[in-house]
């Protein structure tokens, strides 16, 4: 698949002294819905901005199908773009804003009216064409900016946490209606939010940021199955972290030291050699209750039980972490409560040992 | 909470009373509290500002004085048969001798700046009259016939022009002052006439006063907008800065400024001095900009910025950015996404601000009384000339009220055309 969007080698400063992105380098598929996930501050809203044209790389360039766009204006790059707070021109009404790039692209009146239609339709905003924006409810002004960034039929579109102002249930039915647009119209969109459950809904892949470096780059499976480093553990997805010294390797599994005491056995991920401190990470539903394992089993006390409908949380105090969670699908068979002493283990190919 | 729902449509309380008089008794209390809390503004703007215009408005139809002087004179007066007779009958000349003789002495005085408004010349043949009807009076003299009495005091009773001025005094209510605000008199046939051409200055002053107006508010324009927008994009920090110096002249005494200016504009001061200095005029050439009306408009025009400023800068600051961007990012290039995109927003702006200035300054006085000199002058000038030099109020209060008028027929078209509702002040 030949790369639609290629960063190569992108660094960023504001000031010249700090670098909010460094050393960036990113190829995105046509087709693809990548999005670009961090914490504020992170950097990914200053790649966006510099794949739109509003900011410019201090170092390395940007090509747009093999051709490089550092040089070519935000208006001349023809790229679609839904803004955070909408950006919808409030003195024109829904149709006048979705006419807007049309007319500026000198469309004629009547093929105008047609595409604003069709896109209207597309988001199911049909008769709400002779409104103006402030007339419109959150979620409907969302699916009029969504509409005005696809009606000039650009091939790529950018989004910068389009969702971030609206209620969460209209929030996820967003994320599956951005989601189908995308399927069916098969274009090319880059995403910007903080919102790891938003990510994992829409994308193909996400790229996890942080200090303005790709953490990892990879689809929501493996990001939350396989984090690389514990950056990217603790950011997506629930988490239980210990921490201790690698004692011994042993093929693609090392015995871990854990610093309260006892010693589990752990897959190595960015983990080299014995002796070495590390960040041991286990997902929350990858830990068994009450089972007789063999290894990696510890005695906990339940400190905490949160009845959540389909699971309980439990949280356990547990190699002398207090905030160690479990969680337990719903059967009816819960059988301890707070106070009591449970068992607990883990697999060794669930715990992760990472950078710390 | 429950509600019981009666059989006849009517919502009760829980506690069995009607709910609209429970919201209604609720309600009382809230509104009597607002309306105490409002009152002494409420007070204030009937006593010093509601009262003060339709006292205005009452005193330029006004003419009741006069007919308070002259009631009998007045009442035979309208007996006359102009067709008929050349001068009044005898009966009207017989009023206004005893009318003269033993009226307020101090009243007939008043009444006479009006009676001359009508025709000069009243005043001095009222005063001499008098004067002889007093000695007469006490003379007891025995007369004939007042008519003769009177012609023989001054000839001037004979004189009929006199007479027909009287006409338009007649009425307590009277236009006159409007027509003369605007050039206009009364002829001998109670016909509205323009003025002897040597008379015609107020027309002049209404047409320089808009002329005035009009580009003070569109230099303002000009000029406060890119500084409103430097002033909403800045960093905060520079922002302030330039803040303080658009609000620094409108905290400095309007009457320093305006002094300011003369020191600035006058044929030796700063400017032309820079210039001749820089070789760009001859020593002779200096440039008259003071005492005319390019020194009234460059004076008014920075005196009212900080007005037109504000109002745009209130409602730059909260147009977002972004907006451009998604203008930018939709295909327009920077001049058609300012265009369509970033002007249409800043009209509210525009407009109050264009409203603020230009109602400013069509009543603006101090500055063009100081460096207008003799063309530069507006209406307010003849306003306070009628006000403090002849005392002819009628007028004052008329032009007053026509300026009261173009306010009104202005906000009226501008609710029209763009909407009061859009305004926006800050």
């Amino acid at each position: 698949m030949e790369d639609f969007v290629k960063f190569e080698r992108i660094d960023k400063s504001y000031d010249g002294e700090v670098l909010v992105v460094k050393d960036l380098n990113v190829d995105i598929a046509e087709g693809e819905f990548l999005t670009l996930l961090g914490p504020s501050g992170s950097g990914k809203t200053t790649t966006l901005m510099m794949l739109a044209g509003f900011e410019t790389p201090t170092n390395g360039e940007i090509y747009l199908k093999g051709t490089p766009i550092s040089k070519i204006a935000p208006y001349e790059r023809g790229i679609g773009m839904v803004f955070q707070n909408y950006a919808l021109f409030p003195h024109m009404t829904v149709q006048e804003n979705l006419a807007f790039p049309l007319e500026v692209r000198k469309m004629s009146k009547a093929d105008a009216k047609e595409k604003v239609d069709a896109a209207l339709d597309m988001v199911e905003l049909g008769e709400f064409g002779t409104r103006f924006p402030a007339q419109l409810s959150g979620g409907q002004q969302q699916r009029v900016a969504l509409a005005r960034a696809l009606v000039f039929e650009p091939q790529l579109v950018l989004m910068d946490e389009p969702l971030g102002a609206l209620d969460k249930n209209l929030r996820e039915q967003m994320q599956y209606e951005i989601k189908h647009i995308h399927e069916r119209i098969g274009i090319t969109v880059v995403y910007v939010t903080h919102d790891q459950s938003e990510a994992l809904t829409m994308s193909n892949r996400i790229a996890v940021f942080n200090d303005g470096v790709i953490q990892q780059l990879s689809t929501p499976d493996v990001l939350y199955e396989k984090p690389d480093n514990s950056f990217v553990a603790q950011f997506i997805g629930e988490n239980n972290k210990l921490t201790g010294t690698v004692k011994s390797v042993n093929g693609q599994y090392c015995e871990v030291d854990l610093d309260s005491g006892g010693s589990t056995k752990a897959l190595m991920v960015n983990v080299s050699s014995a002796g070495q401190k590390t960040q041991l990470s286990v997902r929350p539903e990858r830990i068994s209750v009450g089972t007789n394992a063999s290894e990696n089993k510890f005695t906990g006390k339940v400190e905490e039980l949160i009845y959540l409908g389909d699971h309980i949380r439990v949280r356990l105090n547990v190699c002398g972490s207090n905030e160690f969670i479990v969680k337990i699908s719903n059967e009816g068979n819960i059988s301890f409560k707070e106070g009591d002493n449970v068992d607990v283990s883990w697999a060794p190919d669930d715990i992760r040992a990472l950078d710390i | 909470m429950e509600a019981n729902i009666s059989t006849a449509e009517q919502i009760l309380t829980t506690d069995g009373i009607p709910l609209k008089d429970s919201l209604k008794k609720t309600e009382r209390r809230n509104k009597i509290k607002a309306f105490l809390l409002v009152f002494p503004l409420l007070l204030f703007i009937i006593v010093t500002f509601i009262v003060p215009i339709f006292d205005m408005l009452g005193r330029s139809i006004d003419d009741s004085q006069i007919n308070t002087v002259y009631p009998k004179t007045f009442e035979e007066y309208k007996k006359w048969d102009k067709d008929a007779e050349e001068l009044p009958p005898e009966e009207v000349y017989k009023a206004i001798y005893y009318e003269l003789g033993e009226g307020d002495k101090i009243q007939i005085g008043r009444a006479l700046t009006r009676m001359n408004y009508s025709k000069s010349g009243w005043k001095s043949l009222i005063k001499k009259t008098q004067r002889q009807i007093k000695k007469d009076l006490k003379a007891e003299v025995v007369i004939a016939s007042y008519k003769e009495r009177l012609i023989e005091i001054n000839e001037k009773w004979a004189d009929r022009t006199y007479w027909y001025a009287m006409t338009q005094m007649l009425n307590e209510r009277t236009p006159i002052y409007y027509w003369n605000a605007l050039d206009r008199t009364y002829d001998a046939e109670m016909n509205v006439v323009m003025q002897s051409e040597e008379r015609r200055i107020y027309i002049k002053t209404w047409i320089k006063t808009f002329k005035v107006s009009v580009y003070v508010t569109f230099f303002c324009l000009l000029l406060g907008f890119p500084v409103a927008h430097l002033l909403a994009n800045l960093p905060l920090r520079y922002s302030n800065l330039l803040m303080i110096f658009v609000l620094l002249p409108f905290w400095t005494s309007l009457l320093v400024r305006t002094t300011a200016w003369i020191v600035m504009l006058q044929q030796n001061g700063v400017i032309n001095g820079v210039l001749v200095w820089l070789g760009v005029l001859s020593d002779d050439g200096r440039i008259q900009m003071v005492y005319n009306e390019t020194g009234t408009l460059i004076a008014m025009t920075q005196i009212l910025l900080p007005f037109m400023i504000l109002p745009l800068y209130s409602v730059m600051k909260v147009i977002p950015p972004s907006h451009l961007r998604a203008a930018a990012n939709l295909g327009a290039k920077p001049f058609t996404a300012f265009v369509r995109v970033y002007l249409p927003q800043t009209v509210p702006g525009m407009s109050a601000g264009g409203l603020l200035v230009f109602v400013l300054a069509i009543g603006y006085f101090i500055t063009p009384e100081l460096v207008g000199g003799k063309d530069g002058q507006l209406i307010g000038h003849w306003i306070a000339y009628h006000l403090k030099t002849t005392l002819n109020w009628g007028l004052c209060a008329a032009m007053g009220a026509i300026l009261l008028g173009i306010m009104l027929i202005l906000y009226w078209l501008y609710n029209k055309i763009v909407g009061i509702e859009n305004i926006k002040l800050g």
